[in-house]
């Protein structure tokens, strides 16, 4: 416990002390670490890892509900279907029609998922950010502030759901701010437009708390160096505070996202369920499964979970969102990185040389 | 906000009254304005976050008649729609308890367990960590519903190597929300513990504690807060879970106080019970937000520091 991450894992510098002497309490810390991390790991393994295994193993079964045509009996039990329930979005399409037209429910639940996404997200993380700026701008009020900004975080995205809806309620107050009569509620393109202001309005602060956290941490004298340099407020901004809040933002960003993509309370709770134009892919899958129809539910849900690892991962490649954020980990990854490079060039050293006598970077 | 940093040369000549007007910053128009601005963006701040919350708690107040009136403010002030909320037929009291065990229990197991794993995550050196880290990350990722289908066919008994039933039952409440309290309880905890300098465990050490014993000692009454806070935090968020609520809890005697309000219909005959939905709303929430606002510092701090909801 007691060496430094430095030290120890930069690996050029030799071990301060001599050859390893047992320590009795440094070492036989992975088997304590293994006690203390089992119950939670256990806890885990039992909440999440079985059932996404049973999910899997769900997606490829189907309930028999239809009549054998050999026997004429209603098999009891299920039968193994392959990846039929996949392929009847397409094979066999339950078409409803939402706001983007005639096509299969799953589809109509994906682009809802998308769309919701999108600009519920790009509109969190405009207003997050604008709000983060004038709230590291201020002097005085900022507590007073920061416990408004908790209060849209903490209400029950239930309660939300339910005051937005009389908020918006065809003789509700934003149809008097509108100054119009738009059935908000009554599934169609404004009740998407009534999640997204319900979704916003709760998680703008959100981001907005956590780039505040992030802005406070880039030092006064980088402004000040930029402005004796010359540069104005919009270059002080997208060259110096966006670039440092950056890692903030990004896990932030990440957060909002994948929790975006699995919304379910706020247009169950706001617009009701079975709702073509708001339905996300958690409320489908979870209708199916209350229908019994486990297969199917099984196979929405991990194609809900497959999206999101898909987003996941593009966020931490593109955008380099460091999620774990541990100096450790990180520490080992740059050393493996570094050591296939050192592996790297080894291997390839006579060629590069070769090549590389004009361009200069052979030293390197 | 520009400070007048040049200074003459001369520095001789000038005396100390004179430096300190020359340093004092300059409030020129420029400075109002932007100070203008910052107010009139704190103001919206606040506005745009109390507002609609402001709202439900008006529309709680008009008279059951009034459900979707819209003046600014409720007249007569009438408080008629709160006994409204517990009448039998809601369900409501029961509700509140059985939101109060769920999200109590949760939020001691997950602690319990969470100190212990977090403790080695943020303190010892073992070669699983990223994947230990990487996992209870990915945890906090997983879209619910994708759990919730397996638990659901586990504890209504349809996989025979499981014969129960546990619907309608608190351990299927709080069994599930484990799921998403665990790693969100880890996550925190670890950030807490990692922010403690690690040096007055080595004091400890050197004294003569083991290990244990100086987490014992020294780590766990200096991370009380931290332990406190995510402790607010876990219980927020599983006072708030819907999904787990609406699956395992069918009867009403089951219902958690969310999912309760998700299915009032209010006492009064009129289409729907708007004053009743936003006063049980309101007690539903108002616990949260008293809390919120005596702990904010704090909740700050936990927030950014897991960087998790």
């Amino acid at each position: 416990m007691s060496q430094g991450v430095a030290t120890t894992l930069a690996g050029n510098t030799p071990p301060i002390t001599e050859k390893r002497k047992k320590n009795l309490l440094s070492d036989g810390q992975g088997t304590l670490a293994a006690i203390l991390i089992s119950p939670t790991m256990l806890v885990i393994l039992f909440v999440v890892g079985i059932p996404i295994l049973l999910s899997l193993r769900e997606s490829v079964y189907l309930k028999a509900t239809a009549v054998d045509p050999t026997t004429g009996l209603i098999p009891e039990g299920e039968s193994f279907v392959g990846l039929a329930n996949f392929t009847d979005i397409f094979n066999n399409p339950q078409t409803v029609s939402g706001v983007w037209g005639h096509m299969d429910r799953l589809v109509n639940s994906f682009w809802n998922v998308t769309f919701f996404t999108v600009v519920c997200v790009g509109l969190e993380t405009i207003l997050g950010v604008a709000m983060a700026l004038i709230m590291a701008r201020a002097f005085r009020g900022k507590g007073f502030v920061r416990a408004a900004i908790l209060i849209p975080w903490a209400i029950p995205t239930l309660a939300s759901a339910r005051m937005w809806g009389l908020i918006f309620d065809s003789n509700g107050v934003m149809n008097i701010i509108v100054g119009q009569k738009i059935l908000w509620l009554a599934d169609n393109v404004y009740s998407q437009w009534a999640v997204i202001v319900a979704d916003v309005w709760k998680t703008a602060p959100f981001i907005g708390l956590l780039t505040l956290a992030g802005l406070q941490t880039i030092p006064t004298d980088v402004y000040e160096a930029a402005r004796v340099d010359g540069a104005n407020a919009w270059q002080q901004f997208t060259r110096i505070t966006l670039p440092m809040v950056k890692p903030a933002l990004v896990v932030a960003v990440l957060f909002r996202t994948l929790d975006t993509m699995r919304m379910f309370d706020l247009p169950w709770g706001m617009i009701g369920p079975g709702k073509y134009s708001v339905e996300t892919i958690s409320m489908f899958a979870y209708v199916e499964n209350n229908q019994l129809r486990y297969g199917s539910a099984a196979a929405y849900s991990l194609l809900l979970f497959a999206y999101i690892v898909i987003v996941a991962f593009l966020f931490v490649r593109l955008l380099g969102a460091d999620v774990i954020g541990d100096e450790e980990s990180r520490a080992i990854t740059a050393q493996r990185k570094k050591q296939k490079e050192l592996a790297k060039a080894a291997r390839g050293r006579a060629p590069l040389a070769k090549s590389t006598i004009s361009s200069g970077e052979a030293q390197a | 906000m520009s400070t007048a940093t040049a200074t003459p040369p001369a520095a001789s000549r000038v005396t100390a009254e004179e430096l300190a007007v020359l340093n004092k910053p300059s409030r020129g128009g420029k400075y109002w304005a932007s100070q203008i601005a910052i107010v009139a963006g704190m103001a919206f701040i606040v506005l745009y976050c109390i507002a609609p919350f402001y709202w439900m708690i008006v529309s709680s107040l008009r008279l059951p008649t009034e459900g979707r009136e819209t003046s600014f403010w409720p007249d007569p002030v009438s408080f008629e729609n709160y006994p409204a909320v517990f009448l039998p037929e809601n369900g409501f009291g029961r509700a509140l308890l059985n939101s109060v065990i769920v999200s109590l229990t949760t939020t001691l197991v997950t602690l319990l367990l969470g100190i212990l794993g977090a403790y080695a995550l943020a303190r010892l050196r073992f070669w699983a960590k990223g994947l230990v880290l990487s996992i209870i990350i990915a945890c906090s990722m997983f879209p619910g519903i994708t759990l919730l289908i397996p638990l659901f066919k586990m504890f209504t008994g349809a996989y025979s190597w499981m014969p129960i039933n546990w619907m309608n039952t608190y351990q299927a409440l709080i069994i599930p929300s484990l799921s998403f309290g665990l790693p969100l309880c880890v996550w925190n905890l670890t950030a807490f513990f990692r922010q403690l300098p690690v040096e007055l465990e080595q004091a400890a050490m050197v004294d003569g504690c083991t290990p244990g014993q100086a987490f014992r000692k020294i780590i766990l009454p200096l991370a009380a807060p931290g332990v406190f806070t995510t402790a607010i935090i876990t219980f927020i968020a599983v006072w708030n879970e819907f999904m787990i609520a609406l699956t395992f809890g069918t009867q009403q005697s089951m219902y958690t106080a969310v999912v309760s309000l998700s299915k009032f219909t209010g006492a009064y005959g009129y289409d729907t019970p708007w004053g009743t939905i936003m006063a049980a709303g309101v007690l539903i929430t108002v616990p949260l937000i008293i809390g919120v606002l005596i702990f904010q510092r704090r909740i700050v701090a936990g927030l950014t520091a897991g960087g998790v909801k």
